[in-house]
């Protein structure tokens, strides 16, 4: 029994996106949508939060702010890619300035691509993430069961 | 009067064990009703408790190692101050408790080097200076009707509280305005989505440590709804409904106010503890109402 996936909370990080995605992220907090159903909460601090939501096509301006977001969140943690350009940096790829993509900076597990994603797509991103965020509990979980001495045994 | 001491061990360790879960589900109550407000359905009532269950499921990365134990003593003076309230122990001693347990959440905020967590950190120390004259002056009217600091003395008094002291049962409602972390008050940290100084105090907690405070948070519910029982103690139902009035009225507060200064929340809590409270005080005094034996 896990209660991770009942209480995902969010943080969303615009990487130089034309908050397109970003209104649509909104919009799934509104009462149309309201995703707060599902114990989604946008907490706006990257300590409380276990998705990161990352919107635009990283710059040389906002690498390292996005890295230390990520690094900021407590383990186990996902994180999703919204929008087309933060899959693959979309229609600005080719400029000088830009990066192209979320992972080219941080490891992305979900990709929701779309211009702008909808809001149906993006609550169906973070559903998908939920699984992957399972997963990772269980491994880390294994890990520190592994990592931890036996009863009895001298430390 | 002192207290039968089982009696009162077991009113304790009924608080201690209960508290939580009462609490908790007090605070899935308010954001379902929060969210019909809205005209939104909202999370289920237990979402509460999936919340810092999930926390606990988390790493718990700590800036420095004392936060750890402010986040301990945080949650431990506050259990102290509700088994003292609930085993019916002097109210002086409650607050000063309760006052400590803040205290102690204000150095962990300190603790760490964020900005954010410096001006959650100051901003809860208004919120303490701002409330804490209105909830002495609530005790010194209850010793003024009942002669008695004793919360076993207030809670036996055989004249409704209330009619004795209205203006600081509304002073205390303001304040708990401020207790509970509702609009227009919630300076230091808020249960919404407020962005614009990160989380304040609760910045740079995460994982078990978030989960604890959370869970001092219900306590702290349970405590201070336990203060409006007494002034209805004569009456049982009626002091279930009136704690239930109460709550909802904060959330209707919270739902309709936008956030205010810190300026305007001190000045206001200091004003209203100043009339309010001492008018009542006043009042008691000259009338000389202090009837009971």
């Amino acid at each position: 029994m896990t209660y991770l996936a009942k209480s995902p909370w969010i943080v969303h990080y615009n990487a130089s996106s034309c908050n397109g995605c970003d209104i649509e992220i909104l919009a799934a907090l509104t009462p149309v949508f309201d995703v707060e159903r599902f114990g989604i909460i946008n907490t706006g601090n990257p300590k409380h939060a276990d998705i990161l939501l990352c919107t635009g096509s990283v710059n040389e301006q906002n690498r390292v702010p996005l890295k230390n977001v990520y690094d900021q969140m407590p383990e186990p943690k996902v994180v999703i890619a919204i929008g087309i350009c933060a899959t693959s940096g979309g229609v600005f790829r080719e400029c000088y300035n830009v990066s192209g993509g979320i992972d080219t900076t941080i490891p992305v597990d979900v990709y929701v691509p779309g211009c702008a994603a909808r809001p149906e797509s993006i609550i169906d991103g973070v559903v998908t993430a939920l699984g992957i965020l399972e997963e990772k509990r269980k491994k880390m979980a294994e890990k520190n069961r592994a990592g931890k001495p036996a009863a009895g045994e001298a430390v | 009067m002192i207290p039968e001491p089982f009696q009162a061990i077991a009113y304790a360790l009924v608080y201690i064990l209960l508290a939580p879960a009462l609490g908790g589900l007090i605070a899935g109550i308010d954001r379902k009703v929060t969210a019909r407000m809205q005209g939104r359905v909202g999370p289920p009532v237990l979402q509460p408790f999936y919340d810092v269950l999930k926390l606990f499921e988390k790493e718990n990365p700590v800036v420095t190692e004392t936060q750890n134990f402010y986040v301990l003593s945080y949650v431990v003076f506050m259990v102290v101050a509700g088994a003292l309230f609930f085993s019916g122990g002097d109210m002086l001693l409650v607050i000063f408790a309760f006052t400590l347990s803040h205290i102690f959440l204000v150095l962990g905020a300190y603790a760490s080097f964020s900005p954010y967590s410096h001006v959650g950190a100051e901003r809860e120390l208004l919120q303490i200076i701002a409330y804490e004259p209105m909830i002495i002056l609530t005790a010194v009217g209850m010793y003024m009707v009942t002669k008695s600091f004793f919360v076993s003395d207030i809670i036996s008094a055989p004249v409704p509280m209330i009619l004795y002291l209205p203006g600081i049962f509304i002073g205390y409602l303001i304040v708990l305005t401020i207790k509970l972390r509702k609009s227009p008050f919630d300076l230091s940290t808020s249960h919404h989505a407020h962005q614009e100084i990160v989380k304040g105090v609760t910045t740079d907690f995460a994982g078990p440590n978030l989960g604890t405070i959370e869970i001092a948070h219900w306590y702290e519910y349970v405590f201070l709804l336990g203060v409006i029982w007494l002034f209805f103690a004569w009456n049982p139902v009626i002091a279930i409904v009136a704690i239930l009035g109460a709550y909802f009225l904060e959330i209707l507060i919270d739902n309709t106010m936008a956030r205010v200064k810190w300026q305007l929340m001190l000045r206001s809590a200091w004003v209203i503890a100043g009339t309010l409270g001492l008018v009542n005080l006043g009042v008691l005094y000259y009338l000389r109402m202090v009837a009971v034996p």
